[in-house]
C-alpha cells in the first residue's frame, strides 16, 4: 500500500489532502481560506508607488476600476504630464494588485536603467490603472516607448505578481496585439534582473523593428545575457 | 420591431428584439459595460412584460444579428426544426415559461437558442433549477453520461509547467475521490504540439494501466488538436472554446467548417462515440468586441446553438472565469451558472458547469457551494474536479474533488455506471491507496 502523501512529491497543487467524511479536514480548509483571504486583500490593497509623477485614471475606486475597464484605460481629466520625447516612460500602475508592483517595479527598473540603450524619461504612477492606460501616458508625453510594470491578478499561491507590457509609439487606441507581455515577475518566479534583461532584449528589438507586439517575435536566446 | 410596456404610470420602449431582450435580463455587470442593461428596475421589469408577451414565432422574423451578416444567426434559422416547433409555436414567451414549468416533458421542443435565452430572463432561480431538472442529455463514448441519478467529474490536473509527473499525481489524488469519469481534462500551459502530444500519451497511459472507463483530452486549441490526431497521437475528445456570434468564434480562431472538419475526423477514430467537449461562458463575445449589440446571456444561448450541431458529449460554461466586469459577484454567478444550464439542455446539450470565480470577484467558497448544489438538483451532467478547488496553473478557483463527493452525497447521487462499477472493482473508499491503483505503475 502506498500513502497517498507522496503525491505531494510532484505538484504544488492541493493533493493528498486527506478527507473527513466528503469534506476536506480542517488544516486544508483554513489553508484555503487563509491563501483566498490573502488574495482578495490584496485585489483591494493600496500601496505606495515610487515615481516621479503620480496620475489617475478615470476610474473613481476600486470598484468602479474592477466594474469598468473602459475608464482604467483612459487618464482622468486635467493631467498635465512633462515631456520625454524619444524616451522610454516607465509606467507603475497598481493594476489588480498594488503590493505586488510596491514590491518589485523599483528592483525591475533599477536593474533596466544600465541595460537600456535610450533615454529614460521620469517614472510615472499611475492609479487604478490598466495596461492600456500606458498609451495615454506615452502619448501624451510624447515618449518612443512605454513599459507599464502593473500588478496581476492575484493568485491563491502567488499574490505579488508583476506583469510587464511594452508598447513602442504609444497612441490611445493600441491594441494588445501591439504590446509585448513579460509576465510572472517576483520571487519564485521570473526575478527583476531576468526581466530587464528581457526587457532591453524586447527594446532594442523594437527600435530596429519601429514596432512590439505580433511583429516583434521574442526568440531571445534562453541563456541570460549576464550572469544570475 | 419596436415594443413598449407601461408600468406605474411610466411608457417604456424598446426599440427592436435586441434591446428587449438585453433591457429584460436580471443585472449583470457585463450588460452594463456593454451599454445595453436596463437603465432601472422598472425599466426591467416593463422589458419582462412586454417580452412575455412576445409570441414565439417573433423570434423566427427578426433576428438579433442580421442573418447575411453572421454565421450564427445562419445556422440557427437555417437548422431550425419547425415540425418539433410545432407543439409550442402558438405561446408567448411568457406562455412557454408556464408549459416549461407544468410539462413533464421539455426536450425536443423545437426551440432556437433566442427563445431559451428569452424565457430564462423571466424566470427565477427555482424555475432554472425546476426545468433545468426536467431536461436530461444523455451522452456517451467509454462510458455513460447524464443518466438520472447521476453526477459525472471532469478531473482537472493542470500543472503550470505541464510536468508529466505532476499531472499525472493530480490525476490520481483525483481518482482516489471518485473523480474523472465526465473525462480526464488538463489544460495545457502552452499549445505547443510537442507538449500536447506528450500529454496526450501519459494521459493514454493512465487510462490504460488503470484500465478506467473514461476518455482524456488535453484542451488545446482544436488546430493543434486536429494535428496531434493527424500525427497519430491518442486523441479522444476534441476540445474547443466557443462563442454565439461569428465575430467571437474568429476571435477563437475558428469557423464553423473547421468545428466540422474536426468533428468528422474524431469521429472517424471512435466511431458512434460523442466526440466533441466544448466550453463557453458569458462575456466572452463583449471581451472580443463582438457582441453585436446583444446582451452576454442571449449571446451565450446562441454558442449552445453551434455546440448542437457537432453532437458534443460534454459542454460547459466557464461561468465565474470571465471576472467582475462580466459578472460582478457571486449572485451573479449564481443566476448565471443556473441560466447557461438550463438553456443548454434545453437545446439538448449535455450541460456541465465550471463552478468558478476568480480573485477579483466578490465570490467565495460559500457561493460556489450554493451554486453546486442548486446545480446538482437541477440535474446538471458534470462539474469540474480541481485538487483543492485551486487550479495552480490557470490561477482561479473552481469545485475540489471533495466538493464532488459533497454533491453526490448530499443527493444520493453516483458516477457514471462504467465508473462507478470500475471504482468498486478497483477498492476505492479507504484512506491508503489500493495496490490497482499503484503510482508505481503510472510512473509516480
Amino acid at each position: 500500500m502506498s500513502n497517498a502523501l507522496e503525491l505531494r512529491r510532484h505538484t504544488m497543487a492541493r493533493v493528498a489532502l486527506g478527507r473527513v467524511g466528503v469534506a476536506q479536514p480542517t488544516a486544508a480548509h483554513l489553508a484555503f481560506q487563509a491563501a483566498h483571504a490573502q488574495a482578495r486583500d490584496a485585489v483591494w490593497s493600496e500601496a505606495a508607488l515610487i515615481g516621479d509623477v503620480t496620475v489617475r485614471s478615470q476610474a473613481r475606486d476600486r470598484r468602479e476600476y474592477l466594474l469598468r475597464p473602459d475608464l482604467g484605460r483612459k487618464l482622468a481629466e486635467g493631467i498635465v504630464l512633462p515631456a520625454a520625447p524619444g524616451a522610454l516612460v516607465f509606467v507603475v500602475a497598481d493594476g489588480l494588485c498594488a503590493t505586488g508592483v510596491a514590491a518589485q517595479a523599483p528592483a525591475v527598473i533599477a536593474a533596466a536603467r544600465p541595460l537600456l540603450g535610450m533615454a529614460i524619461g521620469p517614472v510615472v504612477v499611475a492609479l487604478q490603472a490598466r495596461v492600456a492606460l500606458g498609451d495615454a501616458i506615452g502619448e501624451a508625453m510624447g515618449a518612443a516607448a512605454v513599459a507599464v510594470l502593473i500588478g496581476e491578478r492575484p493568485g491563491l499561491s502567488a499574490q505579488d505578481s508583476l506583469g510587464l507590457y511594452l508598447t513602442w509609439a504609444p497612441r490611445i487606441g493600441r491594441s494588445d496585439a501591439e504590446r509585448n507581455c513579460i509576465s510572472n515577475i517576483r520571487p519564485g518566479g521570473l526575478s527583476a534582473l531576468e526581466a530587464a534583461q528581457k526587457l532591453a532584449w524586447l527594446l532594442a528589438a523594437a527600435q530596429g523593428l519601429g514596432a512590439t507586439g505580433v511583429a516583434l517575435k521574442d526568440d531571445m536566446p534562453a541563456t541570460p545575457l549576464l550572469g544570475p | 420591431m419596436p415594443f413598449a410596456h407601461a408600468l406605474g404610470g411610466t411608457r417604456y420602449n424598446f426599440d427592436n428584439l435586441a434591446t428587449l431582450l438585453a433591457r429584460a435580463t436580471p443585472l449583470r455587470s457585463g450588460d452594463a459595460l456593454a451599454g445595453l442593461a436596463a437603465e432601472s428596475a422598472a425599466e426591467r421589469v416593463a422589458a419582462q412584460y412586454a417580452l412575455a408577451d412576445l409570441p414565439l414565432g417573433a423570434f423566427l422574423n427578426e433576428a438579433v444579428i442580421p442573418y447575411e451578416d453572421d454565421d450564427v444567426t445562419r445556422l440557427i434559422i437555417d437548422g431550425h426544426d419547425r415540425a418539433a416547433f410545432a407543439r409550442v409555436s402558438h405561446l408567448t414567451v411568457g406562455g412557454l415559461r408556464d408549459f416549461l414549468l407544468a410539462a413533464e416533458d421539455v426536450s425536443g421542443l423545437g426551440l432556437t437558442a433566442e427563445m431559451v435565452a428569452a424565457v430564462a430572463k423571466i424566470m427565477r432561480v427555482s424555475d432554472l433549477i425546476a426545468v433545468g431538472a426536467k431536461a436530461r442529455v444523455v451522452t456517451r463514448f467509454r462510458n455513460t453520461l447524464g443518466l438520472r441519478g447521476t453526477l459525472s467529474i471532469r478531473l482537472q490536473p493542470n500543472h503550470p509547467t505541464d510536468d508529466a509527473r505532476g499531472v499525472a499525481a493530480s490525476v490520481l489524488d483525483g481518482l482516489l475521490l471518485g473523480a474523472g469519469d465526465a473525462c480526464i481534462g488538463v489544460n495545457p500551459a502552452t499549445d505547443n504540439i510537442e507538449t500536447v502530444q506528450r500529454l496526450l500519451e501519459m494521459l493514454d497511459m493512465v487510462r490504460g494501466r488503470f484500465d478506467i472507463p473514461t476518455q482524456c483530452c488535453v484542451l488545446s486549441h482544436i488546430t493543434t488538436t486536429m494535428v496531434a490526431l493527424e500525427r497519430g497521437s491518442p486523441v479522444d475528445l476534441v476540445f474547443q472554446s466557443i462563442g454565439g456570434t461569428q465575430g467571437v468564434n474568429e476571435s477563437f480562431g475558428v469557423s464553423l467548417a473547421l468545428l466540422a472538419e474536426a468533428h468528422d475526423a474524431a469521429r472517424a477514430r471512435h466511431p458512434g462515440a460523442n466526440v466533441m467537449y466544448f466550453e463557453t461562458g458569458q462575456g466572452s463575445a463583449l471581451s472580443a468586441n463582438a457582441h453585436r449589440g446583444v446582451d452576454q446571456q442571449t449571446i451565450e444561448c446562441r454558442a449552445y446553438a453551434v455546440a448542437g450541431r457537432y453532437a458534443p458529449l460534454l459542454v460547459n460554461s466557464v461561468v465565474g472565469f470571465i471576472g467582475p466586469e462580466y459578472l460582478y459577484d457571486g449572485k451573479q454567478i449564481l443566476r448565471a451558472g443556473l441560466e447557461d444550464h438550463m438553456c443548454g439542455k434545453l437545446l439538448g446539450l449535455p450541460m456541465g458547469v465550471d463552478v468558478c470565480y476568480t480573485n477579483h470577484a466578490e465570490a467565495d467558497q460559500d457561493d460556489m457551494d450554493a451554486l453546486l448544489t442548486c446545480l446538482a438538483v437541477a440535474g446538471v451532467n458534470y462539474i469540474m474536479g480541481v485538487p483543492g478547488a485551486d487550479d495552480v496553473m490557470l490561477a482561479y478557483q473552481s469545485t475540489s474533488f471533495h466538493d464532488g463527493l459533497f454533491a453526490r452525497a448530499a443527493l444520493g447521487k453516483t458516477a457514471a455506471p462504467e465508473f462507478e462499477a470500475w471504482m468498486a472493482r478497483m477498492g476505492l473508499g479507504g484512506d491508503a491507496i489500493p495496490e490497482a491503483l499503484s503510482p508505481a505503475l503510472i510512473g509516480l
